[in-house]
């Protein structure tokens, strides 16, 4: 089974962040007053094959834990999906992904991005 | 003071290394590939500073997995001399051979200039010759070097003596002004528990000679030569 692991690796709140605070000012500069905090942090994306979910899970921690990100000063979190049979290369995160249940098993599109008119998803 | 130097893809100090501890100090050098395997030819281990593994993912995370690091941390576990300056220290950060870690400069600029150290221990292998409260002047060059730990680590670095530099005013008053990166508590290097290994940010490589502006680097290896002679007594 495939699955597609996003990783998002993110300086714990305890740890000043100079990227954030620039991109902040920055933010200020062209008028977003609102802005009370930017963080900045790293986004992967680690594609694997595992026998299920849960062994799938456990992996993406262990790589997070020893690689992925340093504990001393950084949290991660894990967003785990399935990526085949269904094609969810459109999916955003912070969105729930198209329904998988009921999705035509159509091997035929399953290599193109099925996202609506979001120019195309991320490459598979 | 057989001396190994170890060269990963990116380091770029090693040279500088070399030249200041076989031209300079006429102690035997060689350099350490990163997939090597055995140090037991050696006495003192330096990692040198640079762009190991273009500093993909973190400083020094990938290097701390590169073969050479598995020797280096057994190497040092039995008690050798081990030295990492700038990148260096990043990776013994990240192989948790010593505590804390460095983040992007508080400034989020580059910083290349010369700084003032304050000695603030003279019992680690790498400063044994100098006296609590020295002054020495040796230059910065990163982008990363804002070190950082938690409140209970930096209690337990300090009242153990493992802080071994600060940043300080030339008068050698520790204040804000005088910190390059946003480092916590000014902290430039530190040691682990047995002092025989120690990490900075600073590059005492490039101030071994009056014509570079400053032979105060000369302290930091020499420390390291007699080091080694007082254990060999």
């Amino acid at each position: 089974m495939r699955y597609r692991a996003e990783v998002f690796v993110t300086l714990k709140p305890v740890v000043n962040d100079p990227e954030g605070l620039t991109i902040r000012g920055g933010l200020h500069a062209l008028g977003f007053d609102s802005i009370i905090e930017v963080r900045a942090g790293k986004y992967l994306v680690v594609t694997l094959d595992e026998v299920d979910t849960g062994q799938a899970r456990a992996r993406v921690e262990e790589m997070a834990r020893q690689l992925l990100a340093n504990a001393v000063i950084e949290d991660y979190r894990i967003e785990l999906k399935p990526e085949s049979p269904s094609p969810d290369a459109g999916d955003r995160r912070g969105q729930s992904p198209s329904p998988v249940v009921g999705e035509p098993k159509s091997s035929g599109s399953r290599d193109f991005p099925r996202g609506q008119g979001r120019g195309g998803g991320l490459p598979a | 003071m057989k001396t190994g130097i170890v060269v990963f893809p990116g380091t770029w100090s090693d040279r500088d290394c070399a030249h200041a501890v076989s031209e300079v100090l006429g102690q035997p050098a060689r350099y350490v590939d990163h997939r090597e395997d055995s140090l037991d030819d050696l006495e003192l281990v330096i990692l040198p500073g640079g762009f190991s593994y273009g500093d993909y993912l973190r400083c020094g995370a990938i290097a701390r997995f590169a073969p050479v690091m598995e020797a280096v941390t057994a190497f040092a576990n039995r008690g050798g001399l081990v030295l990492g300056i700038c990148n260096g220290f990043q990776i013994l950060q990240e192989a948790r051979l010593l505590p804390g870690a460095l983040l992007r400069n508080a400034s989020c600029e580059f910083r290349c200039e010369w700084v003032n150290l304050r000695v603030e221990q003279s019992e680690s292998a790498f400063t044994l010759d100098c006296r609590p409260g020295q002054l020495l002047r040796i230059p910065i060059s990163h982008g990363e070097g804002n070190f950082f730990a938690d409140p209970q680590t930096l209690e337990t670095i300090e009242g153990n003596g493992q802080v071994v530099f600060r940043y300080c005013a030339p008068d050698g008053r520790v204040t804000n002004d005088a910190n390059p990166n946003g480092s916590l508590r000014n902290i430039a290097g530190i040691a682990n528990a047995r002092g025989n290994v120690v990490g900075m940010m600073p590059h005492p490589e490039r101030a071994c000679e009056a014509l570079l502006g400053s032979v105060d680097g000369l302290e930091v290896f020499r420390s390291a030569i007699h080091a080694l002679r007082r254990v060999a007594v």
